[in-house]
């Protein structure tokens, strides 16, 4: 298996903290992957360096989109590693509020459309063609997530576990090769999180995505990975399949150490 | 009901009015006979008014509380549903045009001219609303692309005698151009200090226009700004007013028609996107730095053209007309009419635009009722007199 996202020796220095220390880790194409470990480890700053919201301190993170050469992330603003096929959504819901269900699909679109402010003062046919396109897909999307139910209603007023599917929609429609998911789960009750572990494995095996996941919801990490990486302040302590990671050493003291946890 | 906490609220309110306005509405000192006089009747009414107005007011906030708890759904605003309904929207609309083309043959002079200050307003509130209300990019110094424009056509006319119908696209480009070099530099900065730069940006086009003789004369101005010709006739004074009236509905209309094309288009998802969060937005692949600064070029496109038109109305100019004041004024009609809402800012200029100059009593207190209105708007209708609603797309669902 070829890895699509290479990342090497990832540091992040926040002042005197640092919130990753020499990270490695890869996904493989076709993979569901994880990355867990306790509050404060530093994940969703991985995630962050990753997509160039933070600049990393050190490090290599590349990515090979499926029938490209590889090429280097590092100092790409984020609209960039989007347009590059990286895609993610957040921890704390961050919906765009003044808009529809479906205008937040939409806005996932942009960077796969072209028609700029002139095209769209005169409405030429390319535009409106376009446009037209733009609404269809969006709405094909809302429906395979399961969300076309809502598709008029403003992005606010969706109940909690409708907008961290949003999340994932508006996501998907930027046409990535690899979904970074923080925190899907957070939050919902268990029939929701059964329809999510659902989604995420019909989206890996129709969508062509790969997938890498940031949880603290244990049952859903075992049963959805191929792969876990755990970290524990800033540092990378373990990887490997569910059996192997659940039966290590470092792991269990990281996460008992941590009363916190639910694991 | 009055409740009794409201009333022993009501009665410290009023008490502290009077201890804080003591200074201003009780004491006078007659500087002529040199004595202190104290107007003890005014202290009372203070106290009164004090009373009733928060009593007034604690009603309201709870109407509006019970009302929010009465229907959380059906908030969209009265006269988006009439244009909503195929059966009102054209006799709505045909009321509009009926009443604009009638207008300034039935009232006189006087009218028709106010009314195209006010309709230089909906434009300038039109553009800012792109910066302001779509982008969320909060610009204080709007005014001097406006000025931009009106000196364009003052300049332009003076020296190359290029008429007003020429003056009109190159104003146009000249905003472009001037909203891109100055969004380069500060639009890197956010919120705060966005508004700050931008502030002290409008200021020293200002002061510039004042200081730099050569160009414009100075404080001076420049005088005997032609109006626009028609096909080379010049109208006499009379007509010229309300052939500048139709220029600028037609303006307008024009304007109302690009915004909504904008707004519903995939550069105007773009820039609510920014306005709803900056990170999510460019998460979802869309240049900031490029968004934001096409919001503010075409903003100050249409400030530059409210400037032609504000030049060939008033025939003169001079640096005074581009104060901070205006930027303020411009800024309150789009947050009172409806930040993000085109209809609403075109409610906003009317109404903030008109009413000063038909209640001459209070339009010394300009400033002070802008203020006090943006208080009331703040507290009970946040999202302005007419707030804006999003397109819902009509399509064909596909059978699988
Ligand atoms: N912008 C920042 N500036 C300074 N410190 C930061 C910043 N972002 C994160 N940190 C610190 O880095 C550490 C890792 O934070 P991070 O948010 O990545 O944790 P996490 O693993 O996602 O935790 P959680 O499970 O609670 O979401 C924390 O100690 C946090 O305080
Ligand atoms: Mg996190």
């Amino acid at each position: 298996m070829e890895p699509i996202l290479n990342v090497k020796n990832l540091t992040m220095n926040f002042g005197g903290l640092k919130a990753l220390d020499t990270v490695n880790l890869t996904v493989e194409k076709g993979q569901i992957a994880a990355l867990i470990g306790p509050n404060g480890a530093g994940k969703t700053t991985f995630f962050n360096c990753i997509t160039g919201i933070y600049e990393p301190s050190e490090g290599l993170v590349e990515i090979t989109p499926p029938g490209k050469p590889t090429q280097k992330l590092n100092g790409l603003k984020t609209n960039y590693v989007t347009e590059r096929g990286l895609a993610r959504t957040f921890q704390n819901i961050r919906l765009f509020e003044g808009m529809t269900v479906l205008e937040n699909v939409m806005i996932g679109r942009h960077c796969r459309l072209k028609s700029g402010i002139i095209k769209a003062m005169l409405r030429t046919s390319s535009q409106k063609d376009e446009e037209k396109q733009a609404v269809y897909d969006s709405y094909e999307i809302l429906e395979k997530i399961g969300l076309d139910q809502y598709v008029d209603e403003m992005a606010v007023n969706l109940p909690y576990g409708a907008q961290r599917r949003l999340e994932i929609a508006r996501a998907l429609a930027t046409d990535p090769f690899l979904l970074l998911l923080d925190e899907p789960a957070a939050g919902m009750n268990p029939q929701e999180t059964k329809e999510l572990d659902e989604l995420i494995v019909w989206l890996r095996d129709n969508e062509n995505v790969s997938i890498l996941l940031i949880e603290h919801d244990m049952k859903l990490v075992m049963s959805l990975s191929d792969n876990i990486h755990v970290v524990d302040y800033g540092k990378k302590i373990a990887e490997g399949t569910p059996e192997e990671v659940k039966s290590n050493p470092e792991v269990i003291k990281a996460y008992l150490g941590d009363e916190s946890e639910d694991a | 009901m009055v409740t009794k906490k409201e009333i022993k609220q009501s009665f410290f309110i009023a008490l502290w009015f009077m201890v804080l306005t003591f200074p201003l509405m009780v004491i006078k000192v007659n500087t002529i006979k040199n004595i202190v006089v104290f107007r003890w009747t005014n202290l009372i009414w203070v106290g009164i008014v004090g009373f009733l107005a928060s009593l007034i007011w604690n009603y309201f906030l709870r109407m509006k509380d019970e009302k929010k708890k009465a229907d959380t759904k059906d908030n969209i605003p009265i006269v988006h549903r009439l244009l909503q309904n195929e059966k009102f929207r054209i006799p709505f609309l045909a009321a509009i045009g009926i009443f604009a083309l009638v207008y300034p043959f039935v009232f006189p002079m006087y009218h028709t001219s106010i009314m195209i200050s006010a309709l230089v307003y909906v434009m300038l509130g039109l553009g800012l609303n792109i910066v302001v209300g779509l982008a969320g990019l909060l610009d204080l110094g709007y005014v001097a692309f406006y000025a931009v424009g009106a000196y364009a056509y003052a300049l332009l006319n003076l020296h190359f005698g290029i008429s007003f119908w020429v003056v009109l696209p190159i104003a146009a480009l000249l905003g472009t151009i001037f909203g891109t070099l100055l969004g380069y530099p500060v639009l890197r900065l956010r919120g705060d200090y966005l508004a700050i730069v931008t502030l002290g940006f409008g200021e020293i086009i200002r002061i510039v226009l004042e200081n730099w003789d050569e160009l414009g004369n100075g404080p001076r101005g420049i005088g005997n700004i032609p109006s626009p010709s028609f096909f080379g006739h010049q109208f006499n004074q009379h007509n010229s007013v309300i052939y500048i009236y139709f220029i600028v509905i037609a303006l307008v209309l024009l304007t109302i028609f690009f915004v909504n094309r904008l707004e519903n288009s995939r550069i105007g998802r773009a820039w609510i996107a920014l306005r709803d969060d900056e990170i999510a937005c460019q998460a979802m692949g869309i240049d900031k730095f490029k968004t934001k600064l096409t919001a503010f070029a075409l903003g100050a496109t249409w400030a530059a053209l409210g400037g032609v038109v504000f030049a060939a109305k008033t025939s003169f100019i001079n640096p005074m007309s581009f104060t901070i004041w205006e930027s303020i004024t411009i800024l309150c009609v789009v947050v009172i009419g409806g930040m993000g809402s085109a209809i609403g800012v075109i409610a906003g200029a009317l109404v903030l635009i008109l009413l000063p100059e038909y209640l001459r009593a209070v339009a010394e207190y300009r400033m002070l009722v802008f203020g006090a209105l943006q208080v009331v708007v703040m507290v009970f209708k946040p999202e302005g007199l007419i707030q804006g609603v999003r397109k819902i797309y009509k399509f064909k669902k596909v059978e699988e």
